[in-house]
C-alpha cells in the first residue's frame, strides 16, 4: 500500500518546515521501515535516530499521529488503514529539537543522573551473591524495563508549565533502586525525590503510563515513591 | 579540536563500559560512542550469561570450558576458554553485587536455565548454566555497567563516530572521530585505545543486529594494516522472526520450546539426538536450512527464505510472562500472535561475528600470527577475537566474553598507561579523515548509498550465508569488490554540517563493504566445513589442513591471507556430535 509521511522537520539553518513523502509499504512494515526507505531512496537529509529496530534501545521515540511511540515498535497498520493515509511524524516534546525528528537528550540523561541511578550498598557480601527473594525481586521488576526513550517526559502535561519538575523518566529509575531490597541509598535520594520538583511534582495525569512503549506503570511507580517518602517521614517522626 | 586522555574507549556497550569502569579507576579515561548511553546493542541480548555457579544443579567451570571448545568446533583457544569459564563465575557475582537484577530461585539465589550446547559432564545432558534476568539480561547488564560508570565519573562523548585510528609503526597514538552535532572532526590523543564497537551483522539482509552494528572498529583497524582473525565464521542464529530477523532467544528452547517443520515433526531428533533443540546454533541453523531445502518448510517450496515453527504453546502463561516476557511482546507486536497459543514462524538470522580484531587474553591487539602486539591498542567484546568462540559461539558466551575480557583489557590499560607516554601526534593526523569528509560534501552528484547497501546485504545473505560453495564465494568477492568501487562515487545528499546522519550512513556502509570483502575472501580460502562455516563442496572438517585461525589483511583493495596457530593444550579435537 501507499502512505504519506507528513514530517515536521527542522534544520538549524532553515528553521522549522514540513515535508510529505509518499512511500510504498506493507501494512506489517514498521513505521521505521518507511522512514528508512525515505532516507535511503528519496531524501538522504531526513534525520532521525534509530538503532535496534525492535523496541529495546530507545532511540526512535517520536510523536506518530499525535502520540508518543517508538517508530520501530509501531506497524504501519497500527496508524494507517486506507490507501494514501497520512501519517504525521513529529519530534518529542519538552526537549530542544536538533534536527528533524532528533531532539536533545542531554537533559533527559542529566535528570536521570540526579536520582543517583546506581545501587548504593557498601556492605560486604558473604557468599559471592546477595540473597534476594523472588518477591523482593518482583517488587521492582516493572521499572527495570525502562529503556530511557523519553516518551513519558514528552507526554507529561506537568512539564508543559513546570520545567523544574524532574519528570517521569527519572522517577521510574529512582523507583527501580528505591524498591530494590539490596539498595541502601534511599536517604541519599530523598532530597531530590521529596521536593516540589521531585515525586510531588506529579499530578497523576497518567499520560506517561498510556504512552510508555515498555508498558511500565509509570504513574503507579511515582505514587509508590510518594508513599515511601511518607512512610520514611512517619518512621522518623 | 584536539583532546588528550590516558585511555580512550571506543564504544559504550558491555565491553567498553566494563573496560572504562576498570581503566577510569587509575587512568584519565573517556568513552566515545556513536550512540547515546544505553542504546548499544548489548542491550538486545536476551537469554542470559553462562557461569558455572551450580545454584540449581551441579556444574563446574571445566565443563563450561569444554562445552565452549566443542561448541566452537575446536577452533577455540583452549587456555582462553578455561580463563573465560573460571572468570565467568566471578563476573556474574560482581554484576550482581553492582546491582544487576537477576531472576531468583526460591532460595533467593541467582536462577539459572538451560541453553544450547551447555552440558554437564562433557556432553551428557543439558545443564542449567545461564544466569538470567527475564529475557532482557543484556539490557540489565548494559544499564548496570552504565550506572557504575556514572558512579565512577567516567567521561562520555556521546554521538561521536570513529573515523580513523592513529598508528605509528606498532604503536597506537589515538583516534580521530566525527562529532555528529557539529560535523567537526576531533583528534583524541591517548596512551591507550580500546575498540569495543560490537558486531557487523548489517552486512546481511536478515539479521538480528541493530542498524548501528556496522563494524566500525574492525574496519578502521583493517584500513590501517591490522589483520582481522577468523572472519569467515559468522553465526546465524536459528530463531529470528520470519522476514524481520528479530531475535527470539534460545532461552525459549532452554525453557522447553520445540522446533517443528510442516509435518509437525520435531526434526532436531534426526540431527542432534542427545541435545535436540538445545544443540549449538550452527547445527540447528543448518538443520533448518536442510529442512527448508527438502521442502519441509511451512510453505514447502524448497526456497531458503521459507520458514519453520518454534512451538512454545506448551510452556504455559506463567513461564512466558515471568521468564520470556519480551519475546512474547515481540511476537504480539510484529506477528500479531500470542506465542502461548500459536507457534512462532522463524528463520535463521545473521547474529554474531566470531571473528574480529585479534587479541591476546589482556585485550592487546595482535599484529601477526606470531604474537607481536600493537603497543597501546586494545579490543574487546564482539569486535575482538581472543578466540573464545572459535568457529561457533555458544549462547550466553557473548555476555561472558564482554564482561571477562572487557574487564581484563581495562585493567591492563590502567597498568599500561602508568609507564607509557603520550606519543607525538602530527598536526595533520586528522587529514585523511577530513579529506574523506570533504569528498562526501564536495557537491558532486553521485549514487545514493542505499542501493549499494541493498546489493551488499543480498549478495552476502545468498552467497556467504549458512551454506557456501566456491562458485558463490567467487561471485560474492567479485560483487563486493564492484560495490566498493561504486562506493567511491557516492556523495552525501545532505549538505549541512550539523547532525548529518546521511554522511554517517555512507561511512558506515564503507565499513560494512570492507568487512564483507574480508569475510567473503576468508570464506573462499577455507576449503573445509567447521562450526559456522559450512561448505557444500567441502562438507567435512579437515583438521590436518585447517585446524588453524585465519588472518586477513586488507591491502590496496585486495585481501592477503595468513594463519595463526590454535591453542589445543587441553582437549584433543574429536568428531563433534550432540
Amino acid at each position: 500500500m501507499r502512505i504519506v509521511l507528513r514530517v515536521r522537520r527542522f534544520s538549524p539553518e532553515e528553521g522549522p518546515f514540513e515535508r510529505e513523502y509518499e512511500v510504498e509499504v506493507e501494512p506489517t512494515d514498521r513505521v521505521l521501515d518507511a522512514l528508512l526507505s525515505v532516507q535511503g531512496r528519496q531524501d538522504g537529509s531526513l534525520s532521525f535516530r534509530r538503532s535496534c529496530g525492535h523496541g529495546v534501545c530507545g532511540s526512535d521515540a517520536m510523536i506518530i499521529n499525535g502520540r508518543e511511540r517508538l517508530a520501530c515498535k509501531t506497524l504501519v497498520r497500527d496508524v494507517a488503514v486506507v490507501e494514501d493515509a497520512v501519517v504525521t511524524l513529529e519530534p518529542l516534546r519538552h526537549a530542544a529539537v536538533q534536527r528533524d525528528l532528533m531532539v536533545d537528550q542531554s537533559e533527559l540523561f542529566a535528570r536521570y543522573r540526579r536520582v543517583k541511578p546506581f545501587l548504593i550498598n557498601d556492605e560486604a557480601v558473604d557468599q559471592g551473591e546477595r540473597v534476594q527473594s523472588v518477591a523482593e525481586r518482583a517488587a521492582f521488576d516493572d521499572a527495570t524495563s525502562c529503556i530511557m526513550c523519553g516518551s513519558c517526559n514528552s507526554s507529561c502535561p506537568v512539564l508543559d508549565g513546570d520545567p523544574g519538575y524532574i519528570g517521569p523518566s527519572a522517577l521510574v529509575q529512582a523507583a527501580r533502586f528505591l524498591f530494590d531490597s539490596r539498595d541502601r541509598g534511599a536517604a541519599d535520594r530523598m532530597p531530590v525525590l521529596d521536593s516540589p520538583g521531585g515525586a510531588w511534582g506529579c499530578e497523576s495525569h497518567f499520560d506517561c503510563t498510556r504512552v510508555c512503549p515498555r508498558e511500565i506503570k509509570v504513574t503507579k511507580n511515582i505514587n509508590a515513591i510518594k508513599r515511601a517518602i511518607e512512610r520514611r517521614k512517619e518512621a522518623h517522626a | 579540536m584536539v583532546h588528550e586522555y590516558e585511555a580512550i574507549i571506543v564504544g559504550a556497550g558491555g565491553a567498553g563500559l566494563y573496560a572504562a569502569m576498570e581503566a577510569s579507576a587509575r587512568a584519565r579515561t573517556a568513552v566515545i560512542s556513536k550512540l547515546y548511553p544505553m542504546r548499544s546493542h548489548t542491550g538486545a541480548a536476551q537469554g542470559g550469561i553462562g557461569a558455572a555457579l551450580g545454584n540449581v544443579e551441579e556444574d563446574r567451570p571445566e565443563w563450561h570450558a569444554f562445552d565452549t571448545v566443542k561448541g566452537g568446533d575446536y577452533l577455540v583457544d583452549q587456555s582462553a576458554a578455561i580463563l573465560l569459564a573460571e572468570d565467568a563465575v566471578r563476573a556474574v557475582y560482581d554484576l550482581e553485587n553492582r546491582g544487576l537484577p537477576f531472576n531468583r530461585t526460591p532460595q533467593g539465589r541467582i536462577d539459572q536455565r538451560r541453553f544450547g550446547g551447555h552440558t554437564r559432564n562433557f556432553g551428557e545432558a543439558p545443564v542449567r548454566r545461564s544466569c538470567y534476568a527475564a529475557d532482557r539480561t543484556g539490557h540489565m547488564i548494559l544499564q548496570t555497567l552504565y550506572q557504575q560508570c556514572i558512579k565512577s565519573g567516567v567521561e562520555f562523548f556521546d554521538e561521536f563516530h570513529v573515523l580513523d585510528v592513529l598508528i605509528e609503526g606498532r604503536k597506537c597514538r589515538g583516534v580521530v572521530a566525527l562529532e555528529l552535532a557539529t560535523g567537526e572532526v576531533h583528534t583524541f590523543k591517548a596512551k591507550a585505545v580500546l575498540f569495543a564497537t560490537g558486531g557487523f551483522g548489517r552486512m546481511f539482509r536478515i539479521t538480528s543486529n541493530a542498524l548501528a552494528n556496522t563494524g566500525d572498529g574492525p574496519a578502521v583497524c583493517a584500513r590501517r594494516g591490522v589483520p582481522l582473525e577468523d572472519m569467515e565464521f559468522f553465526q546465524f542464529h536459528p530463531t529470528g522472526i520470519r522476514g524481520l530477523g528479530i531475535l527470539i532467544t534460545e532461552a525459549a528452547r532452554g525453557e522447553g520450546g520445540i522446533l517443528r517443520n510442516r509435518k509437525g515433526e520435531r526434526f532436531m531428533e534426526r540431527y542432534a539426538p542427545t541435545l535436540l533443540d538445545l544443540a549449538p546454533r550452527d547445527m540447528i541453523s543448518r538443520a533448518i536450512l536442510t529442512e527448508l531445502r527438502s521442502g519441509n518448510g511451512m510453505r514447502g517450496d524448497g526456497r531458503i527464505d521459507d520458514y519453520v515453527l518454534l512451538d512454545t504453546t506448551h510452556l504455559g502463561r506463567e513461564v512466558m510472562e515471568k521468564k520470556l516476557p519480551d519475546i512474547t511482546g515481540f511476537s504480539r507486536t510484529y506477528l500479531g500472535i500470542d506465542p502461548t497459543d500459536t507457534p512462532i514462524p522463524i528463520q535463521p538470522t545473521a547474529h554474531y561475528a566470531m571473528g574480529g580484531i585479534p587479541t591476546d587474553m589482556d585485550g592487546r591487539v595482535l599484529a601477526d600470527g606470531d604474537g607481536s602486539v600493537y603497543e597501546g591498542l586494545y579490543a574487546a567484546g564482539e569486535c575482538a577475537c581472543v578466540s573464545v568462540h572459535g568457529a561457533n559461539r555458544l549462547g550466553t558466551n557473548s555476555l561472558v566474553d564482554l564482561v571477562v575480557f572487557g574487564r581484563r583489557a581495562g585493567r591492563h590499560i590502567a597498568d599500561f598507561v602508568r609507564k607509557a607516554d603520550l606519543g607525538p601526534v602530527p598536526r595533520d593526523a586528522d587529514e585523511p579523515a577530513r579529506a574523506d569528509m570533504a569528498k562526501l560534501l564536495d557537491g558532486a552528484r553521485g549514487p545514493h548509498g542505499g542501493e549499494i547497501a541493498d546489493e551488499m546485504e543480498i549478495v552476502m545473505m545468498e552467497k556467504v550465508g549458512i551454506f557456501r560453495n566456491q562458485a558463490d564465494l567467487d561471485a560474492a568477492v567479485d560483487k563486493v569488490s564492484e560495490l566498493r568501487g561504486r562506493w567511491t562515487e557516492v556523495r552525501a545528499q545532505d549538505g549541512s554540517r550539523r547532525f548529518n546522519r546521511d554522511i554517517l550512513g555512507i561511512l558506515e556502509l564503507r565499513n560494512l563493504l570492507d568487512l564483507s570483502l574480508l569475510t567473503a575472501t576468508a570464506a573462499r580460502q577455507r576449503t573445509e566445513s567447521r562450526g559456522g562455516h559450512a561448505r557444500d563442496d567441502y562438507p567435512e572438517r579437515n583438521d590436518a589442513q585447517w585446524l588453524t585461525h585465519s588472518l586477513a589483511w586488507l591491502q590496496d583493495g585486495r585481501v592477503r591471507m595468513g594463519a595463526k596457530a590454535v591453542d589445543i593444550t587441553q582437549w584433543k579435537p574429536k568428531p563433534r556430535k550432540y
